[in-house]
């Protein structure tokens, strides 16, 4: 390297070399500049395409109404809803296996051949297509290896007040997608519950130490509550990766045209007023709302896709919800830490 | 015990009632043993899921439990690789995967010869240029544009871009027959997708360069022009590389954005204006159709996906194996 730098000095053109940078010199800072700030402008580009496209077909009723043959009536709810299910199913099974994951990589297993053989293994599947995870999950969750060939069976399970109907295999479900997301953002969730807990100054551990706390009393009470705004921030960041995925969706096998909610509930009150229907969700056939924007731009009819800019309108405006609120826990927290 | 000097007269009592310090049965030992184990399940559960993608994708494409018949023992590997037909729908079935892989290709390079340099260059300017306000403004713009859906890329693509940019230009022009779906678009917006992962991991690429190595650039006389083109960016060389081979692995598993814009033509040409078939396009549209699970077309996804998943696997360890030298270099 050092003959490279020794190159360079040379180079360098004598005269005007400290007045002001050569022509090429400036050009090279404006193309690098632009480079940079192309993201805003494809950004704003992208906004405004899509807003000159859906803004019109953005009302209260596309909120409510299902799809339709007729684009004018088209609407969101069913991917609405199920794009919740998904994701509270997908953060429901991915957070504790990934926070559970991300402790014993950062606070048991310090080192060994373990740790090295599931970091080599994470950073393989942070890199594996999403796509792939669609096939393991209709593989594994939707048909189960054909395990039940040909004979799906239900497994009723009946607690005190609740009682479950679980199809095996899982089937084309809230289920199956969910659990294929959750194994999607599992990595994710790992590497950030790291990152949270190694940013946790040591002498907090060693205090607790020194009073005679366990190795577990002292995650559990001194560095999971310390860890626990960057581990919020990064499951919230997941969360909004998750509700874009589409590909592995349809590999479970999301439908495309559906005109129920998981479990029959369609407005928020439906919860208190069928609480057996919370429990039938996960076990209903489900679309999301990326599903729905693929399948109307997929359409031939020309009216679809201003349906589906409206549809990419509502699916932007929740992700920035997510990126807000994980920036204001973000923010809070640096304000908080006194380390 | 017996090793205990003498001249401790406390000896024999602490034989009799053993209060030592070394390991002792007791509930809250059991109880953290048994967290423990808990922990090491969520763990291997990231394990479980390689070990589930693997044996999915090798149970359906080369060997299968025998009532089944896994892709490659109905159609030879011979002719997956080498035949130049891909029609699994016809009555003359072709299972070529070269014009997948052609497709493929066709879309991951224009991408690549967008975002690569767009996405250096950017970098550059971050990490050498930008005053640290500046960086603050336009690092949450990339952070935003890599959290954008890929399926609204793959809207803009198909609304935006093909009426908007290629045909003014190509069909006004020159004259040239743009298809409504065709490569052009798909490899534009993926390499606008992967503009983000470029600038971000080279830029921490080209931060991680010693300052001393800036400095005696500068000492000697030079330009920021050319401390960032003859200094900067060889030596964090390596970084730069491993982060253009994560990019293209992430180009070539790309799905939504391209099966909705590249089309569904399966054809061998390098001709961007036309519509082909990359091999995640296939997959999605063979799942997407209600085919029979036993049929081979169906079985053919599983072929597809596995060579899809070796050849993103292997760009993965190469960018890492790229990375572990370059942080060697500087420590």
């Amino acid at each position: 390297m050092s003959a490279n730098v020794m190159r360079t000095g040379i180079d360098v053109p004598r005269t005007r070399a400290f007045a002001r940078p050569s022509f090429v010199g400036r050009l090279f800072a404006g193309a690098c500049a632009t480079s940079a700030w192309m993201g805003l402008g494809v950004l704003s580009v992208l906004l405004v395409g899509v807003l000159w496209q859906g803004a019109g077909w953005l009302s209260w009723s596309f909120l409510t109404n299902y799809d339709s043959r007729h684009p004018a009536e088209a609407g969101i709810r069913a991917g609405l809803w199920g794009s919740l299910w998904l994701v509270v199913l997908a953060t429901l099974f991915a957070v504790p296996v990934g926070v559970g994951a991300g402790i014993f990589l950062e606070e048991y297993e310090k080192k060994g051949w373990l740790r090295t053989v599931i970091e080599i293994n994470l950073s393989n599947l942070a890199g594996v297509p999403s796509i792939v995870y669609g096939i393991l999950g209709m593989a594994v969750f939707v048909k189960m290896f054909g395990a039940f060939q040909g004979q799906p069976k239900v497994l009723e399970i009946g607690l005190r007040n609740a009682h479950f109907d679980i199809p095996l295999p899982f089937g084309r479900t809230v289920l199956s997608g969910g659990l294929t997301l959750a194994l999607l953002i599992l990595p994710i969730v790992i590497v950030v519950t790291r990152e949270a807990l190694r940013a946790v100054p040591s002498s907090l551990r060693q205090a607790s130490y020194a009073l005679g706390a366990t190795h577990w009393q002292t995650i559990r009470h001194q560095l999971l509550p310390a860890a626990l705004p960057g581990i919020i921030t990064g499951v919230i960041l997941s969360v909004s990766r998750a509700i874009g995925e589409t590909a592995p969706l349809l590999m479970v096998g999301a439908a495309v045209y559906l005109a129920n909610s998981p479990g029959g509930i369609e407005t928020p009150l439906d919860v208190v007023k069928h609480p057996g229907g919370v429990l039938e969700a996960p076990f209903d056939s489900f679309t999301a709302l990326p599903v729905l924007i693929f399948n109307w731009i997929s359409r031939p009819e020309k009216e679809y896709r201003h349906v589906a800019a409206a549809a990419i309108l509502v699916l932007l405006g929740l992700l920035q919800v997510f990126n807000i609120a994980a920036s204001v826990i973000r923010a809070r927290m640096q304000r908080k830490t006194r380390w | 015990m017996a090793s205990i000097p003498s001249e401790f007269p406390a000896a024999p009592s602490l034989a009799s009632q053993p209060l030592g310090l070394g390991p002792r049965f007791s509930l809250s030992r059991v109880r953290e043993q048994a967290i423990r184990l808990i922990l090491l399940g969520c763990a291997l559960a990231s394990i479980l899921t390689t070990v589930g993608i693997i044996y999915v994708l090798l149970s359906e494409t080369i060997f299968a439990i025998p009532p089944n018949e896994a892709f490659f023992q109905l159609v030879s590997p011979w002719h997956f690789f080498t035949d130049t037909r891909w029609t699994p729908q016809f009555s003359d079935r072709h299972f070529g995967i070269l014009p997948l892989l052609c497709g493929t290709f066709l879309v991951a390079g224009i991408a690549a010869v967008i975002g690569l340099p767009i996405g250096l260059a950017g970098s550059i300017y971050l990490s050498e240029y930008a005053s640290p306000r500046t960086r603050n403004l336009v690092k949450p713009i990339l952070e935003v544009l890599a959290g954008i859906p890929t399926v609204v890329f793959g809207y803009f693509a198909l609304v935006f871009v093909t009426p908007y940019a290629l045909r003014p230009v190509f069909t006004g022009l020159f004259g040239w027959d743009v298809q409504v779906f065709n490569a052009a678009s798909a490899g534009i917006v993926v390499g606008i997708m992967i503009i983000p992962i470029v600038s971000s991991l080279s830029e921490d690429a080209l931060r991680a360069v010693p300052q001393a190595l800036r400095e005696a650039a500068y000492a000697l006389g030079s330009s920021k022009y050319h401390v960032s083109t003859r200094v900067v960016v060889p030596a964090a060389l390596s970084g730069v590389l491993a982060s253009f081979l994560l990019a293209i692995s992430r180009a070539v598993g790309e799905t939504m954005a391209v099966s909705i814009a590249a089309g569904q033509t399966p054809v061998l040409t390098l001709n961007p204006l036309r519509s082909v078939e990359t091999m995640t396009a296939y997959i999605v549209n063979v799942s997407f159709g209600d085919k029979p699970h036993q049929s081979l077309d169906f079985k053919a996804l599983f072929a597809v996906a596995m060579t899809l998943f070796v050849m993103t696997l292997v760009m993965n360890i190469l960018s890492h194996l790229v990375m572990r030298r370059f942080r060697e270099t500087y420590q």
